[in-house]
């Protein structure tokens, strides 16, 4: 792992993913940092969570290449593809907790599968983790169906850093959460990634997420990255799109929260 | 990079010294408990201990709870434990583990006994309340069907005929099939046994009556619940999941009238109508089987069959089709509308509805041949 540009965590490289005759990603590439947050946005039907997706190995690609820690995971034989994958945890946009497991047994399931520990110690790292996400102890026996949407999007971060990854895909973490709970949500992500040293890409549509807590962002458009850097570079890119989308009426008062 | 000594113990100056190295990780985890349930087990009650952590190539959430378990499990043995050596970036973390577990859930005791009897408590008044839901249901459909023929215009008459496709004339082929090899069947097993008393004539008889009152009627009513009645729980119960059920009571529409009357209407037209064509593939594979297997030319069989049955017979079964077709969907229906948030709750209330209609058809159809007997049908 001695390779120049070792920092470079996931590198995506002439990336090209379509569905039947019509072309999502056209040519993309993109790096991601280690221990960065990146924030990835875009219009809808941009390409962002199949952006991410892809990435994680749900979607197919049809040309490209893209190494995580300098291993393509779709080549890589399967031992060493789990073991990829393993470094990773996958937040979706609408929890994806299972229904018919309790909170305590969603944290642990990854745990329970590829770690051999005593129950007392599931019970105490789950309770930890519960703990770091800022849930209380007495969610651990509810069931998904009875926590509210912020509650969820805290259990399955709180299961998507069950492995202790050291990337983290964020599917539109704070949609569908109330200003204080995204702002909260972004506080926690920003906190988290520094305790664990974490890598983070975000797909959003959250302008206050892109001010408070990203360090870059890319701006997806076309079927490839449009234009990326940090959020000044943003605001001062001529790009139409890039500027109706940081410079418009609600960007404006975000900036001014920020 | 595995290599290293997680955990080693020494005695300074009448202290513990840890000194942990390696990987406190995820991976090692289970490793690492058993050395410190080891140390802790083994530790002198009032002696201090020192644990240095300057040799650790790297810690996580793991390494950093177990670790604060050490702390615990040693202060709790009535010395202080000091960790020294921390790499400045593990910090956070290891304050993050200091928080944690500090009030677990409260334990619940059980009372595997008491238990016992609980779940039968628990079961008894479900039946209860099943029955009570049931009720309310048919009440729910009988005031559905009331508004609806106050103003014909408001019936979902292609949602209904959408439905007769689906559960009736789609189901056709299966139920011909079965209740052909039925009707076969039946009849093998009567031709060999009243063969033995001279008697095979009447196992026309047998056939036609057993056919017409109880087995087409049977067989159609229980692959009907099977085949359609979980599909409608399935239905309902996605719709409930998905919040489309709310969608609709927000929309000022009951979905008893948009989703539930349909399909009960649907299953009471259709059951009668495979009743029918049930009845006649069963006849017909017991006539073929006469034929075939007890030499009894389909004249004979048939001449037979007219002095045998009479429209009553024929009657009978047609009559308690809509029944059973009305109970499937109400019992569809009920479950249907209970599906909690869950994917297991999905498939739990699926199978109760199969379960359930299945044993109710046969408790109906028992309860009305006693009806049908009292009044000499």
């Amino acid at each position: 792992m001695t390779q120049a540009g070792s920092n470079v965590v996931v590198r995506v490289r002439g990336l090209e993913v379509g569905f039947g005759g019509v072309p999502v990603l056209a040519g993309l590439s993109l790096d991601v940092m280690r221990g960065e947050i990146l924030g990835v946005v875009g219009a809808s039907g941009a390409g962002k969570s199949v952006l991410m997706r892809t990435i994680i190995g749900l979607v197919q690609r049809r040309a490209g290449s893209i190494e995580v820690d300098g291993i393509d995971p779709a080549a890589a034989p399967q031992g060493i593809r789990r073991a990829v994958e393993r470094r990773w945890g996958v937040l979706f946009q609408h929890g994806a907790l299972f229904s018919s497991l309790t909170v305590r047994q969603n944290v642990q399931f990854p745990m329970r599968e590829n770690l051999r520990l005593s129950r007392r110690l599931l019970d105490e790292i789950a309770l930890a983790k519960l703990g770091m996400v800022g849930l209380p102890p007495d969610v651990c026996d509810k069931h998904p169906s009875e926590l509210s949407g912020g509650m969820t999007k805290r259990v399955a971060l709180a299961r998507a850093l069950a492995l202790e990854p050291s990337i983290v895909f964020l599917d539109e973490p704070t949609s569908g959460l109330d200003p204080i709970g995204a702002a909260e949500f972004d506080e926690l992500i920003r906190t988290l990634q520094r305790t664990l040293g974490l890598t983070v890409f975000m797909v959003t549509h959250d302008l206050d997420s892109l001010h408070a807590v990203c360090d870059r962002i890319a701006v997806l458009g076309e079927g490839r990255v449009i234009t990326e850097g940090s959020i000044e570079t943003m605001l001062a890119s001529e790009h139409p799109w890039v500027k109706s989308y940081f410079r418009g009426k609600r960007a404006r008062l975000a900036a001014r929260a920020a | 990079m595995n290599g290293g000594v997680l955990l080693e113990a020494a005695r300074r100056d009448g202290r513990l010294a840890l000194s942990a190295g390696g990987m406190w990780t995820a991976e090692r985890a289970g490793e690492l408990e058993g050395l410190i349930e080891g140390v802790i087990a083994r530790h002198q009650r009032g002696a201090g201990a020192d644990i240095d952590m300057a040799r650790v190539e790297r810690l996580d959430t793991f390494g950093a709870w177990l670790l604060e378990r050490l702390v615990r499990g040693l202060a709790a043995a009535g010395g202080e434990a000091r960790v020294v050596g921390l790499p400045d970036h593990y910090r956070g973390l290891v304050r993050q583990a200091e928080e944690a577990n500090r009030l677990g859930p409260t334990p619940t005791r059980a009372y595997p006994f008491a238990a016992a009897f609980a779940a039968v408590g628990r079961n008894v008044g479900e039946i209860g309340r099943d029955m009570a839901a049931m009720a309310g249901m048919l009440g729910a459909l009988v005031a559905a069907a009331g508004r609806t023929a106050l103003r014909p215009g408001t019936f979902r008459f292609t949602s209904m005929v959408h439905q007769i496709d689906r559960m009736g004339w789609r189901a056709v082929p299966i139920v011909l099939l079965i209740t052909f090899l039925i009707g076969g069947i039946l009849a093998q097993q009567g031709l060999f046994h009243f063969r033995q008393f001279g008697a095979d004539l009447y196992v026309v008889d047998m056939i036609g009556i057993l056919v017409l009152r109880e087995v087409a009627v049977l067989m159609v009513a229980i692959m009907v619940a099977g085949r359609s009645g979980s599909s409608c729980t399935a239905e309902l119960g996605a719709m409930t999941m998905r919040e489309e059920i709310d969608a609709l009571r927000t929309m000022g529409l009951d979905p008893i009238d948009v989703l539930v009357l349909p399909r009960v209407l649907a299953l009471a037209v259709a059951l009668p109508c495979l009743t029918f064509l049930g009845a006649m593939a069963a006849l017909y594979g017991a006539e073929l089987m006469c034929w075939l297997y007890g030499g009894m030319s389909p004249e004979v069989f048939l001449g037979r069959l007219r002095e045998a049955i009479g429209l009553n017979d024929f009657a009978v079964g047609l009559i308690k089709a809509p029944f059973m077709g009305l109970i499937i969907g109400v019992i569809a229906a009920v479950q249907g509308l209970a599906v909690e948030g869950s994917a297991e709750s999905l498939g739990r209330k699926t199978t109760d509805s199969v379960v359930k209609s299945i044993f109710v058809v046969i408790l109906l159809d028992g309860l009305l041949a006693m009806f049908f007997a009292a009044i000499g049908m």
